[in-house]
């Protein structure tokens, strides 16, 4: 199999302003991936599996996964402009002062794409793909029209992320039930205080179910008084 | 071979539409979800011509337990156990194959004992998952009880053995990162050799039993038929995809673990029917038993963990791997996202069967009522899976 | 000739009917609860809490360090630890759990808590008739129901009970060893700061016991969704 970054450079020669950017794995395994625009996404995979040399005919696996806003707290030099008193006389003299500075690196959803290829018998390339933001601008690209295996697997990261996927010829939830309204594998989940709780309850299971307690006494009161 | 995908045409990637003759109303069917062919709760909503079927919808998630986070809320250890319960018929293949996973991205080396166990138990599985799985199909077809006996019985002798080296006939939760929990007995051996032995005459037992049947020829020769290229592009694999003629088994193509070091042969389907599918699993188990003469010929003595993994604290160093294996359904992957804490920022399964159900409508299409259990038979789901 | 396929396996059947009263192979199922089998040596159900000696409280080898409580994958177990130490069986000051619960209809027979435990204090059990209509009177194990003795566990797993009293005493010896020598180099050390005290008489040796870190108890946790 080609490198990856003989990869991109195909992928580069073939997809005009494809964009593709490499994200490296520093892990042993040594895996690194394609982030692709969302605009070309699907040029790309077209030119993927049809390409005779690279060949990838098997959409192995199809993840979403949930990447939070961060907040990143850096030290910064700024060059300031200071009013001083040096010997008397006020004067503007330029100095460096350290500044934190916080800064919100937005959070977005992402799938993963795992591609193999049965013909040539080679893989995995590893392809992402991310929204804008992980509110409301959460459209990708389906790949469903290419490799047919990311049919229910893009369902079920709709179901869970709230993905939506253009081009999806059936986009429904999967494992949820219809009418059903959050997305239970984001990171933001609360989930609904409907448990029957456990004698042995820990932590934060434990707060809950005394929460939970403390609710169902009070509408027992409101319903006796 | 794979014949290259030529139709790019408008659903090119799915079974053309059935179009009703027009005579009479279409009937909704709601099949399931307790229905006894379904291998638990599982629905399909099928609309029928007649007895044609012209539309088919597989509804599910009844068994969701959100698996996954799940896994993001626990150790690395912990989820082991977990895994036990994705597939349970074939614990040991989801063993390893979340072992795997998290070995490749902590970078973690087998003991070459370990790895013989792990083959052996895999292949194992294998096998107690094959007979199962064509013992279902055909109690399925309506041949109830005998054939599924026959079946359970070869299965019990290979549970047993779990048990007394795992502790548990079902839920082994045996591998671990860098090795396996305990280590065998030479008795145990023993037996596995005995057991192993076993298993040829069961399968002759069982061809002598079925194979030349007419009444399962007639049912199942040219039923629920697989195109290889749509098998390809809907991502099959396992038993369903060499059916339709397509070489690929990932013991063959990875080489995980120390696969290279057995002769086996992968077997292949010629026409991708239900028949196929069945006589498949029989050979492949064949094929599993000559891997295990092998590997019970072989098996060094010497360690079974690596002395460098721990067992509390695991804290893997930030990064990402999708490690897989051949599970006895098909291609089952793990994805782990690790940031460096002692749980996976993102753990996720790849589940075979999930992903074998995406064809079920295709291969139903134009078929009677009656076949689709069948159909459904062959795809050999279940739905711990599934619905993770 | 059709139909010969359906014969042939009709043949195939009658040859095991017939089997199945000459040979004892081909009648694999055993009649339960009358008969039962023996289980292997390896077999787990749920975990029990091994004590050694005759009493099942002061001999309790579980020290409520809280390890298994926090690696239990459903978090089926919950400890309260003892805020004073009592002596284990080997004499030392430790502590003890004031309440250990398991709730065997929650615990999935993992085995990590066994796995993970330092003291070989739970292991696993072979019993697995517990069908009960009491929800969490008979479901929910005390520390009481949870104690075995150490000769029960060598009844259940002969092999790896001996193995763990052979490494528990070559610990204990050990730590035996360990401590007479501290003591005899505390001893010695003792006496050279006594004997340099009285050199510089003005000196008062300062012996810091070592702080006590006091166990913060936790909230108890009201009962079960069940009330």
């Amino acid at each position: 199999m080609k490198t990856i970054e003989e990869i991109k450079a195909a992928i580069e020669a073939a997809v005009p302003g494809a964009g593709v950017e490499i994200i490296n794995n520093p892990s042993p395994s040594a895996q690194h991936s394609l982030l692709l625009q969302r605009e070309t996404a699907l040029a790309v995979a077209q030119f993927l599996r049809d390409d005779a040399e690279l060949a990838f005919d098997y959409l192995s696996n199809v993840t979403g996964v949930d990447w939070l806003d961060k907040e990143i707290v850096e030290k910064v030099k700024v060059k300031k402009t200071v009013t001083k008193t040096v010997d008397g006389v006020e004067q503007q003299v330029e100095e460096t002062v350290d500044e934190t500075r916080k800064r919100v690196e937005p959070g977005y959803l992402e799938t993963v794409y795992h591609l193999y290829s049965m013909a040539k018998k080679h893989g995995p390339l590893i392809l992402r793909l991310r929204t804008a933001n992980r509110t409301d601008q959460v459209e990708l690209p389906s790949f469903t029209p290419i490799w047919r295996s990311a049919e229910f697997q893009e369902r079920e990261i709709f179901d869970l992320y709230g993905i939506v996927y253009t081009g999806h010829p059936d986009l429904r939830r999967i494992l949820m039930w219809e009418g059903f309204k959050d997305h239970p594998m984001r990171k933001d989940y609360v989930e609904p205080d409907d448990f029957e709780y456990e004698p042995t309850a820990h932590d934060a299971v434990a707060k809950r179910a005394q929460e939970h307690q403390a609710k169902v006494a009070a509408a027992q009161n409101g319903g006796a008084a | 071979m794979i014949t290259p995908i030529l139709a790019r045409q408008e659903g090119w990637n799915r079974q053309p539409e059935i179009v009703p003759d027009g005579e009479g109303e279409l009937l909704e069917v709601a099949m399931g979800p307790h229905h006894p062919s379904t291998h638990g709760v599982f629905r399909m909503d099928v609309t029928l011509d007649g007895e044609r079927i012209i539309k088919l919808k597989p509804v599910f998630g009844y068994l969701h337990r959100n698996h996954e986070q799940l896994g993001e809320t626990m150790s690395y250890l912990a989820i082991m156990p977990y895994t036990d319960r994705l597939d349970y018929f074939s614990s040991l293949s989801n063993n390893w194959g979340y072992a795997l996973a998290v070995e490749k991205l902590a970078g973690i080396q087998v003991p070459e004992r370990a790895e013989y166990l792990r083959v052996i138990l895999a292949e194992l599985t294998r096998i107690q998952n094959h007979a199962s799985s064509v013992g279902f199909l055909i109690q399925d077809m309506g041949a109830s009880g005998t054939p599924l006996m026959y079946a359970f019985k070869e299965r019990e002798k290979i549970l047993d053995l779990f048990e007394s080296l795992t502790g548990s006939r079902m839920m082994c939760n045996y591998m671990r990162f860098g090795g396996c929990r305990v280590d065998t007995t030479a008795e145990w051996l023993n037996q596995a050799r005995k057991v192993v032995a076993g298993i040829p005459a069961f399968a002759d037992e069982f061809e002598a039993l079925l194979t030349t049947n007419e009444i399962l020829m007639a049912r199942t020769q040219g039923t629920g038929i697989l195109r290889p290229d749509l098998a390809v592009n809907a991502g099959i694999t396992g038993p369903l995809l060499r059916a339709s003629g397509v070489n690929y088994d990932i013991r063959k193509v990875d080489r995980y673990g120390i696969y290279d070091r057995f002769d086996f042969k992968v077997p292949l389907g010629e026409h991708g029917d239900v028949y196929d599918r069945f006589m498949l699993r029989l050979l492949e188990l064949r094929q599993s038993v000559r891997i295990l003469e092998q590997a019970l010929k072989d098996i060094p003595e010497g360690p079974i963990m690596d002395p460098k993994s721990k067992i509390r604290g695991f804290r893997p160093k930030p990064g990402e791997a999708y490690g897989r294996i051949e599970a006895p359904k098909g291609e089952l992957g793990f994805y782990v996202i690790s940031d460096g804490t002692g749980n996976p920022y993102r753990y996720r399964v790849r589940p075979p069967s999930f992903v074998n159900l995406t064809i079920l409508e295709d291969m139903c299409l134009g078929q009677n009522v009656a076949d689709v259990v069948l159909i459904l038979g062959s795809i050999d789901i279940v739905l711990g899976e599934v619905d993770r | 000739m059709l139909g010969e396929g359906i014969i042939k396996g009709m043949l195939e059947t009658a040859r095991n009917f017939a089997g199945s009263y000459v040979s004892k192979e081909r009648l694999i199922t055993v009649q339960y609860p009358e008969e039962r089998e023996a289980l292997p040596e390896n077999a787990r159900v749920f975990p029990f809490l091994v004590y050694d000696g005759p009493e099942w409280l002061p001999g309790l080898r579980c020290v409520a360090c809280q390890i298994c409580e926090k690696e239990c994958p459903p978090k089926c177990i919950y400890i309260d630890k003892s805020a004073d130490k009592k002596p284990d069986a080997a004499g030392k000051p430790q502590n003890y759990p004031t309440r250990f619960d398991i709730d065997v209809s929650v615990c999935m027979s993992c085995q990590i808590c066994v796995e993970v435990c330092p003291f070989d204090a739970i292991k696993m059990d072979k019993q697995f008739e517990y069908s009960t209509d009491d929800r969490f009177g008979g479901l929910l194990l005390d520390r009481e129901k949870l104690a075995k003795s150490n000769e029960y566990y060598h009844q259940i797993h002969p092999v790896e009970a001996n193995e763990v009293d052979t490494r528990l005493a070559e610990e204990r010896a050990a730590a035996a060893a360990k401590a007479k020598a501290a003591a005899e180099a505390a001893a010695a050390k003792a006496a050279a700061a006594k004997a340099a005290a009285e050199k510089a008489a003005a000196e008062t040796p300062a012996a810091a016991p070592a702080a006590e870190k006091p166990a913060a108890p936790k909230p108890p946790t009201s009962g079960g969704g069940g009330a």
